[in-house]
């Protein structure tokens, strides 16, 4: 048991520290609204940060150096994003594509047309987004429906994909389709990558019940794509859904945002007649509650970590984590707003403690319930992978997809 | 970063599992259940101490083997999960904890040696009565270097031969050690939930006893002991919640209803992720505070509470779904899951309840962000 650096984490530590303060964005040159995530001023900063990182040799730690990346370890990656975090730099733009996406497409593709996209990515030019969920494929992520069909060189694709983060502010994208319905439903899926102003492909932002527009549909009418753009085996595509949701399990997220000890901010600032809600024993209780369980999220992940680089894979933590600061975030929030008492409805920048932050939260909170593998298949995957209980009962299991019921 | 056991200090545990399976089988707890007058197997206890497990994190100077705390919470976590009706948890989490972290250079070497091989069993008196324990409520008196006063329950109370005791000194509240044998004191065994793990009622009457170590602030010494104490006994918790997790599981997988397993249902699948859930976070909490004892390091201030009480929650709940899981033959005296309902309260109180440790770790973590806040405004 061991969380001190040892002599060379610290030394690297100390020298991305100094780094990370001398070349890190400042937004404070832009205007407070376009200091958010998902505005242009915000991206266009984010961009020139990537490109700053890739001239200094930040971009892609892990990565080897011919593939622009610095020859790091896994240890040196999580240090640089700890240090991004700490200087309250959060990049949600370039992750999806370095971290899960790029690294799954070049587990498949060797050729020179995949590796051209490489380079752009790395320098923050060009933003990926994934292109996996369907309005009947959620939970039931092999239950793709958008067609795929092979004319001569190319395909010709139609369908819907939905909940597509970043899919307005992307450049290219990684497509998940059905080549085959006679198969069984894993068996018949290919994934592709494709430019996203591809003729037929239109993105239509959805606006979130917490106000922001992160996600998006996207429809795709006729879209053509040649093979060479295929990745993977024809019908192999649920490998690679599988490769890239194995890369978001080991791309440790950071927490930001607000926790425990904000809640203790917040109530020491509110009054009551013999002095603040933090005085107040059930807040008390909530408190210990909130640490424990929020710590032992961050600490969690360095378990992760050290399963990581002692080269094993990361075993089922990462679900557990995902549910105490989902359900954790969506509790706290709802608490925070308790305490203002009536005051807790107010939702206006100028009036509400950290600027409405607890508020947005409140509302943007039960997103991270459902985003990213529900509550409810969280627990299956724990329940079936970690206790080994059996799976569900399923109807379609070995079922020509064309046969599977669809409810309409 | 290296947030594991290390591959030998797993071979200990690994090792250590083996032993309690055949020293420790669930026939030897149930016999001291059926016989509660017994409060725990000596034969047992003679072999973990034969083990050397007693010195494990008492240095070679006290008599000790001094293997590190990693490894005392390696064996406190199988200790945990095969119940093993013991006073290890009173003896050497509190008892040698206390000495070792407040007492007299004079008083380690007096006592620890006996400790640390297992021949002495120690103990420490603390409850009086109903409620939480607070320097205003030490009623039992200290003065002219004896004890007087009663103090119920004492886990272990009628094994242990030593006992550090919280009482009121003529300057407020101190930590004194004395001699379970010796002249002025009388105990009785009181029941307990947990008959596995014994306790007594025990009468102090002008009982000769020494102030432990340099005498300061009893409630404050006996909180940094705790802080050691509560980690350790993290661990049991840890161990039991695994076993009754597995318990819970397995019984799952076995048992049909409507043709099915009724581990296949989500109703039972989620709750036993749940409990998953509970126990990595005790996990977890557990692993942050044994680096912080075995390196000394100030968040123990913080990760001890915070080990104590994920610790507390995750057995008590694992046990209480674990006799849920079964249904009605889990409600029954033959069946095991009883066992842990018990033993996860036990442990569960017997260095303050869940509640105590949460306002001890607001109030800590209060503290510590005044002096964050001090530092800002002076900077």
């Amino acid at each position: 048991m061991n969380f001190d650096d040892n002599p060379e984490e610290a030394t690297y530590r100390a020298r991305v520290r100094a780094w990370i303060a001398q070349n890190k964005p400042d937004l404070t040159a832009l205007p407070p609204e376009q200091r958010l995530v998902w505005t242009e001023g915000h991206k266009n900063a984010m961009a020139q940060w990537q490109a700053t990182k890739a001239a200094g040799g930040y971009a892609c730690i892990t990565w080897p150096k011919e593939r622009g990346g610095a020859g790091g370890t896994l240890i040196e990656d999580v240090i640089f994003s700890q240090e991004e975090t700490a200087a309250e730099i959060h990049d949600p733009y370039f992750i999806t594509g370095l971290k899960m996406l790029i690294p799954a497409i070049l587990q498949f593709n060797s050729d020179p047309k995949s590796a051209e996209r490489v380079p752009p990515a790395v320098r923050g030019e060009e933003i990926w987004c994934q292109l996996f969920s369907e309005p009947s494929s959620g939970s039931d992520s092999a239950g793709i429906r958008t067609l795929a069909v092979k004319q001569g060189d190319e395909w010709v694709i139609n369908g819907q994909k939905v909940w597509n983060s970043g899919a307005a502010h992307a450049d290219y994208g990684l497509l998940i389709t059905r080549t085959d319905p006679d198969q069984p439903k894993h068996k018949g899926l290919t994934a592709f990558w494709l430019k996203m102003d591809t003729p037929g492909l239109e993105v239509r932002p959805i606006k979130t019940m917490g106000g922001d527009s992160e996600l998006n549909e996207v429809f795709l009418d006729d879209v053509r794509i040649p093979d060479d753009q295929r990745v993977g085996e024809i019908n192999g595509g649920w490998s690679v859904v599988l490769a890239t949701l194995m890369n978001e399990r080991a791309a440790i997220g950071q927490s930001n945002g607000l926790t425990w000890s904000d809640m203790m901010d917040l109530a020491s600032s509110i009054e009551t007649d013999d002095g603040t809600v933090m005085d107040d024993d059930s807040f008390r209780d909530l408190v210990a509650d909130l640490h424990v369980d929020l710590e032992a999220r961050r600490l969690i992940g360095f378990r992760i970590l050290t399963a990581i680089s002692r080269g094993e894979q990361p075993g089922p933590e990462g679900s557990a984590a995902k549910l105490l600061w989902s359900g954790g975030t969506q509790t706290m929030m709802s608490e925070a707003l308790d305490m203002l008492d009536q005051y807790g409805l107010i939702q206006d920048s100028n009036l509400s403690p950290r600027a409405g932050a607890f508020q947005q939260r409140f509302l943007w909170s039960c997103g991270l319930r459902i985003g990213g593998g529900t509550d409810e298949i969280q627990k299956n995957i724990i329940a079936e992978r970690v206790l080994g209980l059996p799976a569900d009962v399923r109807v379609d299991k070995g079922v020509p997809f064309r046969e599977i019921p669809s409810g309409r | 970063m290296d947030f594991d056991y290390t591959d030998d200090q797993k071979a200990l545990k690994d090792e250590a599992r083996r032993f309690l399976a055949d020293a420790s089988p669930i026939s030897v707890v149930r016999g001291v259940l059926e016989d509660p007058a017994r409060g725990h197997d000596e034969e047992l206890w003679g072999r973990i101490a034969e083990q050397g497990w007693c010195g494990a994190a008492i240095p070679e100077a006290y008599g000790g083997h001094e293997f590190g705390y990693v490894e005392l919470c390696g064996l406190a976590e199988e200790l945990g999960r095969s119940l093993a009706p013991t006073p290890f948890a009173s003896s050497i989490y509190q008892f040698a904890e206390a000495v070792l972290a407040e007492g007299s250079e004079e008083q380690k070497q007096e006592l620890l040696p006996a400790i640390a091989s297992g021949e002495s069993i120690g103990t420490i008196a603390v409850s009086e009565g109903p409620g939480t324990v607070s320097a205003k409520r030490v009623k039992t008196q200290y003065a002219n270097g004896t004890l007087t006063g009663t103090k119920l329950p004492v886990a272990d109370g009628m094994a242990a031969g030593k006992a550090v005791v919280l009482a009121m000194g003529s300057d407020g509240p101190v930590l004194a050690v004395t001699d379970l044998a010796g002249p002025g004191v009388s105990r009785q065994m009181v029941e307990t939930i947990d008959p596995t793990r014994g306790a007594a009622t025990i009468v102090f009457d002008n009982a000769p006893a020494q102030v432990l170590g340099s005498g300061g602030d009893g409630i404050a010494a006996l909180a940094r002991v705790q802080d050691r104490s509560a980690v350790l006994m993290s661990f049991e918790q840890l161990g039991g919640a695994d076993r009754a997790l597995e318990m819970a599981r397995d019984y799952a997988l076995e048992r049909y209803a409507f043709g099915r397993p009724i581990g296949s249902y989500q109703a039972i699948k989620h709750k036993l992720a749940d409990v998953f859930i509970r126990n990595e976070v005790a996990r977890t909490s557990a692993y942050y505070g044994a680096w912080a004892l075995s390196t000394n390091a100030p968040e123990l201030a913080t990760a001890g509470p915070a080990a104590r009480i994920a610790g507390c929650n995750a057995y008590w709940l694992a046990a209480k779904e674990n006799i849920q899981t079964h249904g009605g033959i889990g409600f029954t005296w033959e069946a095991d899951p009883h066992l842990h309902y018990r033993r996860a309260r036990h442990l569960g109180l017997t260095i303050g309840s869940v509640k105590t440790w949460k306002r001890k770790l607001t109030d800590r973590l209060e503290a510590q962000r005044a002096a964050r806040q001090a530092e800002r405004e002076a900077a």
